[in-house]
Parts: C-alpha cells; structure tokens; sequence
C-alpha cells in the first residue's frame, strides 16, 4: 500500500514536471516563434529601448530556453530573484511569475480567486451527484415509463444546451424578471455565508443542471446494467426485500463508476469553470483565465494552466486510491 | 399436511406450469404446461438444451420471474402444501433462500463482487433469522464454510469472490444456498464452470448434504452424466416442453424419445471404441417465438413422417405410466429403432 501511494506519487509529480514543461515551451517558445516578444507585452508598445532592455534582462528573456524553464521549475520550487541592476524584486515559492498586466503577483492572484471556483464547484457539486443520482436510479427502476421517458428528455437537453445559454436564461428570469435573487456575486463564507449562499445559488443551479443531465444518464445506465447482473437474481434468491436488492446491491455496483468520473469532474472545474465564472461574473480562476487569455497575459494563462493541471492529476490520484478501498478486485501493490 | 384431501399433495408439485415472455420481437413460450412432482430427499434431474425451459422453470419456482414486467407465469406450485403461482410477493420472497434455495451455474457472476463471500452468507442467513445477531450468523457462515470443505473457513470468511478458486466458489455458493437449510434445493448447472475433478467433489457434496439434509433437489443440466449420477427422476425438456419423464434408470436405459436419443449419442464415453465422431443433433433448437408446429421437435427428428404427417400438424400428447414420452411413434416402432439403430450406435 505504502508502495503503492509513493508510487502514485511519483508518477504525478512526473505528470505535473511534463505539463510544466509543455507548458512552458508552449508559452515562452511561440512568441519566440512568431517573433513577437514578450517583454512588449510587458511594458507596452510604446517603451522606450532602455526600459525594455531593462524588463529583457529582469525576466531573463534572453536566457537560452533551457535556462529559462530551469528558473522557472526553481521559483515554483523554492521561489526565485528578479534583479534589473541595483533593485532585487523576490518572489516566494511557488512563484509564477507578475502578471504583464497589472504586475502583481501571480501566485496570490490565484490563491484569491482559488475560493470562489471551490465554492463554485462543490455547491454545484452536491447538487449534481443528488440529483443526477437520484433522478437516474428512479429512471432504471421505471424504465420506459413517462417519467424515465421526460427525465431522459430534460437531460438530453441539459446535456446540449451550453453554460452561456441556460445560464442566461436563468439570470433573465430569476434575477431581471422574478427578482428572486440579487445579481450573482461572490461573498465569502466567513464573512457572511448566507449571503455566500444566495449569491452562489444561481451559478451553482445552472453549473449542476450540466453534469446532473449527464450524472443522470450515466447512473441510469449503470443502474440497468447492474440489475441485469447474476448476483442482483442471487440477491433476490436469496429473499432479500427489493429495497435491500436495489438499494444495497444495486446502488454498490451501479454507483461506482461514477467515483471515476466524478474525481475527473471536480478536477477539471477546480481549474476554473470559465463559461459559468464568466456569465455570472464570478472571478475565480475562470474568470482569470478568461481576462489572461483575452489581455496575452502569458503568466495568467500559464499559473492557471497549471492549476488546473495540479488538480486534474491531484483528483486523479485520490480516485485511484479511492478506487482501492471500494472496489476489491483492485489490488493496489 | 394435506388435511381432507385423498392423496397427500408432494413436497413439490408442479401443475401446467406456462412461462411466457413478452418481447419486442413477440411473445417467447419458455415453458409450456410443464408438470412434475418431487418428493422430500429424492432427486430430479432436469435435461436440455440452452433454451429449452430448464433454467426458467426452476425461476418460476423461486419465483424469480418479473411478473411485474414481462413475464407470464400461469400453473400452479405447490411446494409444502402453499401455492406459490397466486401467493403474494411477500409470502414467496419469505420462503425463497429459507425453505427453497438455489445454487446458481456461474459462482463468479453469481455472487456481489463488492461484498465479502463471508458477508454474503451472513446476509442470507439474517433475512430469515432476523432475530440472531451478527457474531451468532457469522459462527453459522464459518460452519457452513466448513461444512462444504472450504479450509480455513475464518480466514476466506472475509475473502471476495475473485479470490475463491473456481471450485471453491462453488462451494461457497453451495454453502450460502443450504445455510438456512432449505428442503428444497435447485441446482442450476452447478458444475458446469469447473474442471472435471472439481465436477466430481461438488456433484459428492450435494450428495452428501442431501443425505445429511433430506431435502429435495432439482438438479438442472445439460450433462446426462450429471443426471445419471444422482437423479432418482428425469425429465427430458425441449423447447419449452416436457417431451420425456420417468425414473431415471428407466429413462437411461430405455429411452423413449428420439430426442433424448441424440443427447444420449452425444455424449462422449470412454468405454466404448472410439469412432471417427460423435453424434450430435442435427439442426438447432427452435425459436421460442416460433415453435415449429405439431411436434417442435420434427425438424430435426430423423422419424418425423413416418406416420402420416401428424408429427407436422398435432402436438404430442406425454403419454405413459411412470416412463411417460411424447412422441407419435407407435411404442412397439420405437423399441425397434432404439434396439436396432441406437442402441448399437452408442
């Protein structure tokens, strides 16, 4: 087991260094590339020689490449200097960087933004795996039934309709036209979470109506494939009560497939929810992404890239483990 | 048990049993009007071809069949004097893994991958003994392991299926099925995943917990061996019908049907010469949706016509004392070409 873990381990840190290094070339070597330069971005398009000059030798732009991402892999490590001359900026580990933009620190940035996206994510989270679980397992148990029939329907159109329509739509009529909620926006939980509440509600509703749509579907195949198995007849052989078949039996095997795919979710939403960030006007790491990529702020896009990297591998890992504590036959060793 | 009535009813007694699916592509006679009794401590065996009734009227049994959904089951069961066909969910689910148990054919699939083999006998067990608690059944599921020769029952209690050998599943299926001592006990081709050996050791541990047990036993498989081994009673199915039923020794060495004809030709024997082939069947089993008419059986009879064309147009009645057949060819024909054509080709 220990083994196992430490292995795991390495092999994510190993994931995390190739993302780092993809990454990085994708980021630094293009604008090398097309030769646009990015100590330009940097300062402006009107800077004079000197300044940019100054700025090339602060961020090292014209260090070979290899050099370069070695800093890089340093400041995320154990943090880094940028010195132009007399002056000595440090950056702490894990450094990303300043933004070209605003010049503030990368790193904090996201930090700030992280909180929002993770209540984004879990709310919408909770609400998803309720009701898609809920609404595929009666699905299965009534199948061909009007109401496995609408079910289906609604999540056929909630698998379809994107973020930015159904989202919209909600913000129309709940917040413009019913007035049953204020305008999205984020307080955080310690200052006042009936507020965090209210305010996230609505996000929260069109993010989980996405993955509910899809959680249904799949809980309700899941659940129909379960019941055709051996050991469910077994179960009802041997007289357990129907409840007990489906409920203990059944919910066993049909819902663990989703732990696969549900780490894989949250993973990926950890790293921003940008089209929802971005209709509610949310500023988590989305939202972050979204003005990075929209202003070539090249660190922006690289800290977030690998945010949503760490969480991906991250989430993998805990459902591999997870993975060796509910289902026995996969021996972890 | 049978107060007022003549004759005492059997342990088991099974009427004009009809299984019937409905389907998109029709409606699937499984079973049709199948009759059959069976007596506490005997065994019957049930013979057939993959389709031919066998598995579904053991389900229709337990009753295991969705009679809320699509299925049809009409008959009677009568096992210990209470009719099952018309007993209400309730009453049935009561008596299923209590007192009518089964040991289905493959232990792997059979059994929860997710639940430890120890858990699921518990499990069994409790549903009718609700009132013991879990270290009194977990003491009833050791035993019970190592009634049915599992080693070191404590330590494979908390095992998964996947971890058991193929046998050993087996029996630990075995073990699940007879923990609250059920009197009767269907077997569903209990041997048919394991190797030969393996075959021998859980065909004695039936035996044996029969013995032990005196309970009925419904053994179901395609393997006339297996039948020949253990079963005092056999029925011959095909296509959903009873075509040839008697005691088993009788149905061995006499037997009436062209049908259990083949299935006696295609049976490999080591104490014979070997010929270049087996004799198989010919043809394949009918379609459930589309009997063939008359006797289902004719298309592949190589007897069909000699009398008429009624093999093609009326359905053989079972006829017979304690060795019934359906078939149209006269008793006296049949004895002629079993002793003349079949017999020596065995």
């Amino acid at each position: 087991m220990l083994a196992y873990l430490i292995r795991r381990l390495f092999n994510a840190v190993v994931t995390l260094l190739v993302v780092t290094l993809v990454t990085f070339g994708v980021f630094f070597l293009v604008p090398k590339l097309t030769g646009s330069d990015p100590a330009l971005l940097y300062v402006g398009k009107q800077a004079d020689p000197v300044a940019l000059a100054g700025i090339r030798a602060k961020l090292g732009l014209g260090d070979p490449i290899m050099l370069q991402y070695w800093k890089f892999l340093k400041g995320l490590v154990i943090g880094r200097d940028y010195s132009s001359g007399p002056d000595i900026t440090h950056c702490a580990a894990p450094c990303l960087g300043y933004s070209f933009k605003t010049n503030q620190e990368v790193w904090p940035l996201l930090t700030h933004a992280l909180p929002v996206t993770f209540s984004l994510a879990v709310g919408a989270a909770v609400l998803w795996v309720v009701m898609g679980v809920l609404f595929g397992v009666v699905s299965a148990l009534r199948r061909g039934s009007i109401w496995d029939r609408g079910v289906m329907t609604i999540a056929l159109a909630g698998v379809s309709l994107p973020i930015y329509f159904t989202g919209l739509v909600a913000l129309s009529i709940f917040v413009y036209g019913l007035k049953w909620f204020p305008n999205a926006d984020y307080t955080p939980f310690f200052d006042n979470p009936v507020k965090w509440f209210t305010g996230l509600i609505l996000p929260w509703v069109t993010l989980a109506f996405l993955f509910a749509a899809t959680y249904a579907r799949l809980t309700r195949a899941n659940m129909l494939e379960t019941l055709g198995e051996d050991y469910i007849r077994t179960a009802r052989a041997k007289g357990l009560k129907e409840r007990t078949v489906i409920g203990k039996h059944g919910l066993r095997s049909g819902l663990t497939p989703l732990v696969t795919v549900f780490g894989l979710d949250i993973g990926a939403l950890l790293g921003g929810a940008i089209l929802t960030e971005a209709v509610f006007n949310l500023r988590g790491l989305g939202y972050f992404a979204l003005n990075g990529i929209r202003t070539n702020d090249l660190p922006v896009i690289l800290g977030v890239t690998l945010f949503a990297a760490f969480f991906i591998v991250f989430m993998n890992l805990i459902v591999d483990l997870l993975y060796g504590v509910i289902d026995p036959r996969v021996r972890l060793g | 048990m049978s107060i007022g009535s003549a004759t005492p009813r059997p342990y088991l007694e099974v009427k004009d049993l009809t299984v019937r699916f409905e389907t998109d592509d029709g409606i699937v006679q499984a079973v049709s009007e199948s009759s059959f009794s069976l007596e506490k401590g005997q065994t019957l065996g049930i013979v057939g071809e993959s389709g031919s009734g066998k598995s579904v009227t053991s389900l229709a049994v337990l009753g295991l069949h969705r009679t809320r959904s699509n299925a049809k089951v009409s008959g009677e069961i009568w096992l210990d004097d209470q009719e099952l066909v018309t007993a209400g969910d309730e009453d049935v689910r009561l008596l299923r893994g209590g007192k009518m148990a089964m040991i289905f054919q493959d232990p792997l699939s059979a059994m929860h991958p997710y639940f430890t083999v120890g858990s699921q006998i518990v499990e069994a067990y409790r549903v009718h003994h609700p009132g013991v608690n879990k270290k009194a059944a977990r003491e009833r599921a050791i035993d019970m392991l190592a009634r049915v020769g599992i080693p070191q029952p404590e330590r494979r209690f908390n095992d998964y299926a996947h971890q058991f050998s193929g046998g050993m599943r087996q029996r630990a299926m075995i073990a699940m099925a007879l923990v609250n001592d059920p009197s009767l006990l269907i077997a569903d081709e209990p041997t048919t995943a394991l190797d030969v050996t393996v075959q021998a050791q859980i065909l004695d541990l039936i035996r044996d917990l029969q013995e032990e047990f005196g309970s009925a036993v419904i053994m179901i498989t395609h393997d006339l061996g297996v039948v020949a081994e253990l079963a005092d009673e056999v029925l011959v199915m095909y296509g959903g019908k009873i075509i040839e039923k008697g005691p088993a020794l009788d149905v061995f060495q006499s037997p009436q049907h062209p049908y259990t004809w083949g299935l006696l030709g295609s049976m490999p024997r080591l104490d014979r010469e070997i010929r270049d082939r087996l004799t198989p069947v010919k043809g394949s089993p009918p379609s459930l949706i589309n009997l063939p008419s008359g006797c289902a059986f004719h298309p592949r009879c190589p007897y069909a016509g000699r009398n008429g064309d009624r093999s093609f147009t009326e359905v053989p009645e079972l006829r017979g004392d304690r060795h019934k057949v359906a078939c149209h060819l006269p008793a006296e024909d049949r004895t002629t070409i079993f002793q003349q054509d079949v017999l020596p080709n065995l």
